[in-house]
């Protein structure tokens, strides 16, 4: 009887104990143990601003994925995404990056296209929008006269 | 003077000696994991005495924690008006930081002190020389299974003390301060990365070690220094272990936070 306490008790623990764990690694940390459910693409900006990896990326406001990469290629950023599987993306999609409110964090924001062609994976997406520079736009706004037409 | 420099000299050997001799009865902690006699019952009856018996403290202090974590993660971010960060606040500050050392201290109140005052006893009573006598590796018998069994129960005793914790604060978010409930969860989801919760494993498991080896050295060599075996020596050792695993755990939780950060 003591021996039976005694495993049920350890048995207990183990099994809340693990569970808190899958818990913590599996939806707070995301840890991926089975089959990707993703696949990747690439998009090359001019700029990404704040952009980090493991921001969302977005279509009409749905997360489909997430920034996996980013890497200088000829003086311009790769970012490459991770778009779930069951999310197509057309041929002629539109890859801007974009803040969630003025200091919000950055995020993609893909808009649909209309094309029946697919992006494969590993496939590019051509048709990219930098950020808007908000602080260039500030800028802009207060010594405007500086950057006007005329003095060039 | 003369004594005066003696003195300083031979508190300083003294205290080398005694590290060598951590670092020796280390090492036999360690070789005695593969040596006879079996593990599998005694690391069990550990694993219940760490683990299972430390559930309801452990789950007090992570559920109070978070409460507070919720109260006052709520008072400095309403200054900002960014209350939709209490969950990122909470579940960082817990699984970074709060889980794995709360749960070292706490397991070290409750687990350490016993183990050491166990095996003290044992030592005075003599049981230690007993167990050499008849050819049993007193290290792979009393000390080694406890230290199976630390590794093993920290790291999960640490998960449940995060998520009992995330619950608190969600508690008092949702409950106290009328937050969006989709929102905390949505914040906690969000802002914790795999990175996270490896270095409070990687943490909790530091602490396990730290907190075997200290507190059955303290135990194994009760009154060896003194040369006096008797109650009073028991005592001694006991509080020495504790404090000093108390302090290894803080001073190895901020080695540990600024090698992995």
């Amino acid at each position: 009887m003591e021996r039976r306490g005694l495993e049920l008790g350890v048995g207990f623990f183990l099994l809340v104990g693990l569970a808190c764990l899958a818990y913590l690694s599996f939806n707070l940390g995301n840890v991926q143990l089975w089959g990707q459910p993703y696949y990747e693409v690439y998009a090359n900006f001019s700029t990404v601003g704040t952009l980090r990896v493991r921001a969302p990326v977005t279509i009409a406001g749905v997360e489909v994925g997430k920034v996996k990469d980013l890497q200088l290629v000829n003086d311009q950023a790769r970012v490459t995404l991770q778009v779930q599987k069951n999310v197509k993306l057309a041929e002629d999609v539109i890859a801007s990056i974009k803040t969630s409110g003025i200091i919000g964090e950055t995020y993609v924001s893909i808009s649909p296209g209309a094309s029946d062609e697919y992006i494969k994976p590993g496939g590019r997406i051509r048709e990219t929008q930098p950020p808007l520079d908000i602080e260039n736009l500030i800028g802009k706004f207060v010594f405007g006269n500086m950057e006007k037409p005329e003095s060039q | 003077m003369l004594r005066f420099v003696q003195f300083v000299g031979s508190r300083a050997l003294d205290n080398v000696e005694g590290l060598g001799r951590m670092g020796v009865f280390f090492a036999h902690l360690l070789r005695g994991i593969f040596r006879a006699p079996g593990k599998f019952r005694p690391v069990l009856k550990q694993i219940q005495f760490i683990g299972t018996r430390s559930f309801f403290v452990i789950g007090f202090t992570a559920l109070s924690t978070g409460m507070v974590l919720g109260l006052q993660g709520h008072y400095t971010l309403a200054k900002f008006g960014s209350e939709s960060l209490l969950g990122a606040a909470v579940a960082l500050s817990l699984i970074r930081e709060l889980g794995p050392v709360l749960t070292g201290l706490m397991v070290t109140g409750r687990a350490g002190s016993a183990m050491c005052a166990e095996i003290g006893i044992m030592r005075i009573d003599e049981q230690i020389d007993a167990l050499e006598c008849m050819a049993i590796d007193p290290h792979a018998y009393l000390t080694s299974p406890k230290l199976i069994a630390a590794l093993i129960a920290f790291p999960l005793l640490t998960a449940y003390c995060n998520v009992v914790g995330i619950f608190g604060g969600y508690l008092v978010g949702v409950g106290l301060f009328g937050l969006n409930p989709g929102v905390y969860m949505n914040s906690v989801e969000t802002s914790v990365e795999w990175s996270d919760v490896h270095m409070g494993i990687v943490k909790s498991c530091c602490f396990a070690v730290l907190m075997i080896w200290i507190c059955t050295y303290k135990g194994y060599f009760t009154g060896v220094d003194e040369g006096n075996f008797g109650p009073e020596q028991v005592s001694n050792s006991t509080t020495r272990a504790v404090v000093l695993s108390s302090i290894a755990i803080l001073l190895c939780d901020y080695i540990v936070t600024s090698i992995m950060t």
